[in-house]
């Protein structure tokens, strides 16, 4: 049927190295006038600037009594700022189709502007009074804070915000980690607004401020701008000293009744912190065991092989005062013990004997062969640049990033996986009506029905 | 219906997302760094019917690599439902070159990312990669077109993966029930009023033969488009098109998609779904509408407007009026649905406050209807919606992944080439007028409403 040259030829290439450059564009280090530091990729083939801020200061600010009170100063600097209430302002942005939103996680307040270039200096100006000067009135903060009561029922309905909210409860305790960031149907009416604005004056400063742009915009326009836009932020940010917390130990499983006929499972245990020289082999490490999108070994044996689940996957999730290795499946509720059995022996096989040479060289591939995909607009450029700067990476991290993945060998990673994975420790949150029993009676064997896997792969 | 979460689930969390997709669909310009309208995009066919087009995009040396092919799940015979998806979930098994389960391998192993996704006109599927790898999934992709080989080995265990995609999307979901019985009561017997992903009892007795059957009657070049985006020039593309997509024989007859016709209601329908997984109630409401291709151009745009000014953001009338003057909703919002090749949707949706009741916010949506439809609307809310449509195009131009997607949409559904790059024209010519008589078209009409409740299931 088909006359066409066998695959052999192309899939030689796999052998060597990509040769495509990971970036095509320069990031410059720009410093206003006024001293305030931003990265710029200076990108002019669409006529739209993305500017990504980010502030150290997120909801681990937040007190259990006030939970919420970070997300909910986030959801109210679009509500008014200046001389301009709420209506006023939205009709501003939406004359000049500008797209601006604020957004909190445990560490950071989030700020992220997108306008056309021909739109950027008013787009700019109207940015600069959501942060210098929100008005938080009386009726836009108590719509928000009714708009928010319904997010935070809401939630409370979703399988899969019951299961996250139990696991940190049960791995984090009391520290403001485990709190929810969109606060409680408690917490929310105890919110006032010298609290809004006191954490407005705390965080959005300019000592724990990091800036991205890219777009059609020179170094000159933007120092210029910086200054205008950031200046008026005070000089020193007043933040809470936050603990560290590590991830508590000893097996748990707990399980949340609903009526789902799928249940969600979360599971995890302590990770490593960014900035342990055992993060790169640790991220390769989850990339193989369950991060690695269709090629992970939990999809292979999860997914391919048994059917058991749509999705499960790992992640490694380092904040600032914690460290997570975390992962989640989804599966009809008289294969949740089943489904947890095979993580568990995966967990165990990564952590006895390491991983294949063939599957370091395959994530090695992919993982460098893929991160020139991060930087295609400039929405996803500006995204890798604030993350970067967020984690002190330095500023030529794009060029090296490539290194250190291919530095890694299979000692690292034999030697990070006997570190972190423990499969007889972990913390399990379940929501839905699970059967627990490892291999379910009165139910039919799953696969293995799937041809012989990868080499390495077998039991 | 993506085969990973890799894509956002359409359900109604994302009703604003379908705003974005409808405006996003057939609205571009082109314009260079200095705002100069370029060239519109050329596209060609090969010899065996394949069409190709080239959406370039130099700032980055990737490409969106997509197979495009006329079929979905409206194409499904009786009985036979959810084929199109279980189809796109089994071409990633394997052919006599490529070993069962390795294609999404191989493209990892050369930095690229797979995915694939299925809706009613349409299952396409994309790699994204370093442009020096495009030749390799150019023919991979090829490859699968016309050597896919299955055995219940793998179809099985497959089988059981979309039943629990089923269950993810569909039944672990009140709201996709509530939707999935209203979509019903739109369409009729027509397809579009049935889940893409299919019934559940269908689609776990589908066979080996079935998805083949399927494949082998859909899946050739006749049927397929190809689109590259990124940093590629179409003069570039074409002798890889010809190498590797233009040696493929025709091997079944063009595709024409006849399929029964949608009667809409006759009256208004209402569904109440009662849930104990719901606490929180949600009003919902859908109206019959035509299809961009079948809307014609200036009612097609017209629905757009019409949409963003009714319930598109934070300064629409219902968002206005019923979040920030009366403050009886939580969250409002319309969309149009017009992507579709033989039938479209109005929406709209409303979220009460905590404690509130539907009956009150519906009664002050239909208030504002009836206004809209009395008085028109005003020049300023008419510019600023032109406003935000058209700048959504150009945003559209920064995601080399946005751009393929909504050439192939709008080419999947009866659009022309044309059409998708004349649209932000269209939109800049609706008047105040159009958008009365789109609202007369659409919201004095017949209407399924639907209210998600607390309270025992039925």
């Amino acid at each position: 049927m088909s006359a066409r040259a066998p695959f052999g030829a192309l899939l030689l290439l796999v052998l060597f190295c990509l040769a495509t450059p990971v970036s095509a564009f320069e990031i410059e280090r720009v410093i206003s006038p006024g001293g305030i530091e931003a990265w710029l990729v200076e990108e002019r083939t669409v006529p739209v600037i993305v500017m990504e801020a980010a502030w150290e200061g997120g909801t681990a600010t937040d007190t259990a009594e006030k939970a919420g009170t970070a997300n909910m100063a986030a959801s109210l600097l679009g509500e008014g700022a200046g001389d301009l209430p709420s209506q006023a302002f939205q009709a501003r942005l939406d004359d000049i189709a500008a797209q601006m939103s604020f957004s909190v996680d445990d560490d950071y307040f989030n700020a992220s502007l997108k306008t056309l270039a021909e739109a950027r200096d008013e787009a700019f100006e109207l940015f600069a009074l959501a942060i210098s000067d929100p008005r938080f009135d009386d009726d836009a903060v108590e719509r928000l804070r009714a708009q928010l009561g319904v997010a935070v029922a809401r939630n409370r309905q979703s399988p899969e915000w019951l299961a996250a909210d139990a696991w940190y409860r049960a791995a984090l305790g009391d520290h403001p980690y485990a709190l929810n960031r969109q606060g409680t149907p408690e917490s929310l009416p105890r919110i006032s607004r010298d609290d809004l604005s006191g954490y407005v004056r705390n965080v959005l400063a300019r000592d724990n401020l990091k800036i991205a742009v890219v777009g059609p915009i020179s170094a000159d326009e933007l120092g210029m701008l910086l200054d205008r836009t950031f200046g008026a932020l005070p000089a020193e940010a007043g933040l809470p000293e936050i603990p560290a917390v590590e991830i508590a130990t000893g097996a748990q499983t707990i399980v949340i009744e609903r009526d789902f006929p799928q249940s969600v499972v979360i599971f995890g245990a302590q990770g490593l912190a960014r900035d342990d020289p055992d993060f790169i082999p640790a991220f390769m490490m989850n990339h193989i065991l369950g991060g690695g999108g269709f090629s992970s070994r939990l999809m292979e044996e999860v997914r391919e092989k048994r059917g058991l689940a749509y999705s499960v996957g790992t992640s490694l999730s380092p904040r600032r005062n914690a460290a997570m290795i975390i992962g989640q499946v989804a599966t009809r509720n008289e294969r949740v013990g089943q489904s947890l059995s095979i993580i568990r022996d995966e967990l165990r096989r990564m952590a006895e004997a390491g991983v294949s040479a063939d599957e370091l060289a395959d994530a090695r591939t992919f993982l460098t062969g893929s991160y020139p995909l991060r930087f295609t607009s400039n929405s996803s450029i500006a995204n890798q640049l604030i993350g970067i700067q967020i984690e002190n990476l330095g500023i030529d991290y794009v060029d090296r990033r490539n290194g250190l993945i291919e530095a890694v060998t299979q000692d690292d990673i034999a030697r990070v996986a006997r570190r972190l994975l423990r499969a007889d420790d972990l913390v399990v949150t379940i929501v839905g009506r699970p059967n627990l029993a490892p291999a379910p009676e009165g139910l039919p064997e799953t696969g293995d029905m799937a041809p012989v896997a990868a080499p390495g792969r077998q039991h | 219906m993506p085969r990973s979460r890799f894509l956002a689930p359409r359900v109604l969390g994302s009703a604003l997302a379908l705003v974005l997709i409808a405006a996003f669909a057939a609205a571009w310009f082109w314009r260079d760094g200095n705002g100069a309208v370029s060239s519109a995009l050329q596209s060609f066919r090969l010899a065996n019917g394949m069409e190709v087009l080239a959406i370039p995009d130099h700032r980055a040396p990737v490409v969106t690599h997509m197979v495009w092919y006329r079929v979905g799940a409206a194409d499904e015979t009786p009985g036979k439902t959810g084929l199109a998806h279980f189809l796109e979930h089994l071409m990633f098994k394997g052919t006599a070159e490529i070993a069962p389960g390795q294609f999404s391998r191989i493209v990892s192993r050369n930095g690229g990312q797979d995915n694939a996704f299925t809706h009613y006109d349409f299952t396409a599927y994309f790699q994204v990669i370093a442009k020096d790898r495009l030749p390799l999934v150019m023919e991979m992709e090829a490859d699968r077109m016309i050597n896919l080989e299955l055995t219940d080995a793998e179809v099985l265990p497959e089988r059981d993966v979309v039943m629990e995609e089923q269950r993810t999307r569909v039944e672990n979901s009140p709201m996709s029930l509530l939707q999935a019985e209203m979509n019903a009561a739109l369409y009729g017997d027509h397809p579009y009023g049935r889940d893409i992903i299919g019934h559940k009892e269908e689609i776990d007795v589908l066979t080996t033969d079935d998805a083949l059957d399927f494949y082998n009657r859909f899946y050739t070049p006749n049927n397929a488009t190809l689109i590259v985006a990124g940093d590629i020039s179409l003069d570039e593309l074409r002798p890889l098109a010809e190498k590797y997509y233009g040696s493929i024989a025709q091997r079944a007859p063009t595709f024409e998609r006849v399929r029964v016709p949608v009667i809409w209601p006759a009256e208004d329908r209402r569904i109440v779904r009662r849930d104990d997984r719901v606490q929180q109630p949600t009003w919902l409401r859908f109206y019959p509408a035509p299809d961009y291709s079948n809307a014609g151009a200036r009612e097609g745009a017209a629905f757009d407007v019409l949409a963003e000014l009714l319930g598109g953001g934070q300064t629409s009338r219902l968002y206005r009026n019923l979040v920030v003057t009366q403050e009886i909703a939580a969250s409002v919002g319309a969309w149009y649905e017009g992507s579709r090749l033989d039938a479209g949707k109005f929406g709209l949706y409303a979220l009460p406050h905590v404690g509130g009741s539907l009956a009150g916010l519906e009664k002050a949506i239909d208030t504002e209807i009836g206004l809209l439809l009395a008085d028109g609307v005003s020049e300023e809310e008419l510019a600023r919606a032109k406003t935000v449509i058209a700048a959504s195009a150009i945003y559209a131009r920064d995601s080399q992944r946005s751009m393929a997607y909504a050439y192939g949409e709008g080419l999947m559904t009866g659009l022309s080439m044309a059409d998708i790059h004349e649209w932000p024209d269209r939109i800049r010519a609706v008047t105040a007028d159009d958008v009365l008589d789109a609202a007369r078209a659409l919201l004095a009409g017949v209407a399924v409403t639907g209210e998600l409740l607390p309270g025992e299931g039925t």
